[in-house]
């Protein structure tokens, strides 16, 4: 897809859903304008082949996907500078633009190459960073979101996350059969990966913390299994296939334990850990109500899950050290499928909102609950690694899209979706360099 | 055997017309649907009883079950009880596999989209055990029996209304 389709794709979700729109516009009014910066396309040496990515586009794009920035268009740009001794900050101080983004590109051998880029504050008429970085044809993408993860640092004080990554998963219902993947895709939702496929339902994708292995629920032979998968290699092993229920699989913030939910014969779902090295289990709940859903918090003290012992699914919490229950949620009576920001300062959850399941976020200190979605079926949440934007799972006509917000509920939007119908996403914690 | 299945015949109309939501699905009658509706693993499975070289009167009696008994048992919204309904028709599935301790039945416990993915599972492994219960008070060894939840992953109507959903909240039985 090409950049007129995918601006015009983009202007008919706008219009389609003018109250999204809406929505969008008038609350990031009220947050406090949106910083107006310009990215210039980035000059390139003299003879070098056309590159297969726009870098300027691609920073530009996910700086204006975060909400709190608007850009000027190529178009109304009265000069195209690619170095800093070449901007004259009045042109830009015309336009309103505080602060503009320059970068060149240079060849060092075929497919290989080196990307410099300055940031400029146009009020006070200096550099803010700038940055030499090598790349190749396969790291040009990547180099454009670090680029615009350091802008976006800069300009607002909040680590980016357009260098991180997506799982998800996706199903095909063709006419006999239905087929499901477990994707990995760029956090702009470009650069698909199939890492999984299969005829049977594939559930509950998580990440390692160091990002390099991912595990999940799969029903293979028709029984519930969890694997754990080496992303680089594709290799797995299966890490759990006790009789009945294997499912919910979350990493321990050191990487070495998973909390899983076990059923057994009789289908009592509990709450277990399990030593990833020892295979050594724990039993965590002994409720005969369904516990399940289970994460960590950060720093890794605690458990919270989702449990109906009290009739209705309720988040609850269990300290390690104490195995007591507590329960965390009072509000409304359905919540469920907990997940914990990086901070451990909030919890999103799915809360049903007169008779519709949203995604809602919990301030643990301040106690209260705010609705951050807005569809019918709205699920899965999962926190971007710097805790300021969460990804989950909404519907469209009938299929599975995924939408990002901002954990203060002002700005929203939709990833670029692609065919099928898509759920479960995870956000990738920050990737290593 | 020709008592039995007319036996089974009076039930099946009892079954049928206590069960208004089970009209596509439930392939009772026709010769080629019953057990083969849920997936080609069950198609293979199925197909190599029949194919089996301990070939006997008793792998006969497996494919009159698989063919002539309703396999899909519906539940209420947020239920796990199983309705009246369906008391001739657990009765009819135990008496069978009493009388064949061979055969073995996987209970495949769904669910309808609404609410989170991992709790859904648990409502469908609800409802698998209500209708594991009530084969073993009928006599079934524990061995015979196998339950698995799908949750929402299986849907057999994809819509998002309430009669898609009354289509979802099921256990299907699967005879192997």
């Amino acid at each position: 897809m090409n950049l007129e389709k995918k601006i015009i794709l983009l202007l008919c979700l706008f219009f389609h859903d003018a109250l999204y729109a809406e929505l969008t516009i008038r609350i990031t009014q009220g947050v406090g304008k949106q910083t107006p910066i310009a990215i210039v396309p980035f000059g390139a040496d003299k003879g070098m082949p056309v590159l297969s990515v726009d870098i300027a586009e691609i920073i530009t794009n996910d700086l204006i996907r975060s909400g709190r920035f608007s850009s000027t268009p190529q178009k109304n740009m009265l000069q195209k500078p690619t170095t800093g001794a070449e901007i004259d900050f009045d042109d830009w101080s015309i336009l309103g633009v505080e602060a503009v983004a320059v970068g060149r590109i240079s060849q060092m051998r075929t497919g290989s190459y080196n990307i410099q880029f300055q940031l400029f504050d146009i009020y006070k008429g200096e550099q803010i960073v700038g940055y030499r970085m090598p790349a190749n044809d396969k790291t040009l993408r990547r180099s454009a979101h670090r680029i615009a993860d350091m802008i976006y640092r800069e300009l607002t004080g909040i680590r980016g996350v357009f260098d991180t990554k997506v799982a998800y998963v996706k199903s095909n219902v063709s006419r006999n059969e239905t087929s499901y993947s477990l994707i990995i895709a760029d956090s702009d939702g470009e650069n698909e990966q199939v890492v999984v496929n299969s005829k049977d339902p594939i559930m509950s994708p998580a990440w390692s913390p160091d990002s390099r292995q991912i595990a999940y629920v799969s029903f293979e032979g028709n029984a519930s299994s969890i694997y754990l998968q080496t992303l680089r290699t594709g290799n797995r092993r299966k890490i759990s296939d006790h009789p009945g229920i294997n499912g919910s699989p979350a990493f321990s913030p050191d990487g070495r334990k998973l909390v899983l939910t076990l059923g057994g014969t009789d289908g009592n779902l509990d709450v277990y850990i399990l030593d990833i090295a020892t295979r050594a289990l724990k039993r965590m709940t002994y409720n005969r109500a369904i516990d399940t859903e289970a994460t960590w918090s950060p720093n890794g003290k605690e458990i919270y899950f989702t449990s109906d012992r009290g009739g209705a699914p309720q988040i609850y919490k269990i300290f390690l050290n104490s195995d007591k229950a507590e329960r965390v949620t009072f509000q409304g009576n359905y919540n469920s499928r907990p997940r914990l920001s990086p901070d451990g300062k909030k919890l999103a959850m799915v809360h049903l909102y007169r008779g519709d399941y949203r995604i809602a976020i919990y301030d643990i200190n301040k106690k209260d609950l705010l609705i951050l979605s807005s569809g019918m079926q709205d699920e899965s949440p999962s926190f971007a690694p710097n805790s300021d934007t969460l990804i989950y799972a909404t519907k469209m006509r009938g299929n599975g899209v995924l939408e990002t917000v901002t954990a203060d509920g002002l700005v929203r939007q939709r990833v670029a979706s692609k065919q099928g119908d898509i759920r479960e996403p995870v956000w990738s914690p920050f990737l290593k360099l | 055997m020709e008592r039995f299945n007319l036996g089974l015949i009076g039930l099946l109309i009892l079954v049928l017309s206590g069960c208004a939501s089970s009209g596509s699905k439930s392939g009772a009658m026709s010769n080629d649907s019953g057990m083969s509706s849920s997936s080609d693993s069950e198609d293979a499975a199925t197909y190599g009883m029949g194919m089996d070289d301990n070939n006997n009167l008793e792998t006969i009696t497996d494919d009159s079950l698989s063919e002539n008994l309703e396999t899909i048992i519906y539940f209420d919204f947020d239920r796990s009880e199983l309705r009246a309904e369906y008391d001739a028709l657990i009765n009819a599935y135990a008496s069978n596999m009493n009388s064949n301790t061979l055969l073995t039945v996987r209970l495949e416990g769904h669910a309808d989209e609404r609410g989170s993915r991992e709790y859904n599972i648990g409502l469908g492994e609800r409802r698998a055990q209500a209708v594991r219960r009530m084969l073993l008070l009928n006599g079934v060894a524990p061995a015979q029996i196998t339950t698995v939840s799908f949750g929402e992953e299986r849907p057999n109507s994809y819509g998002s209304d309430e009669s898609s959903y009354t289509q979802n909240r099921r256990v299907e039985l699967v005879i192997n």
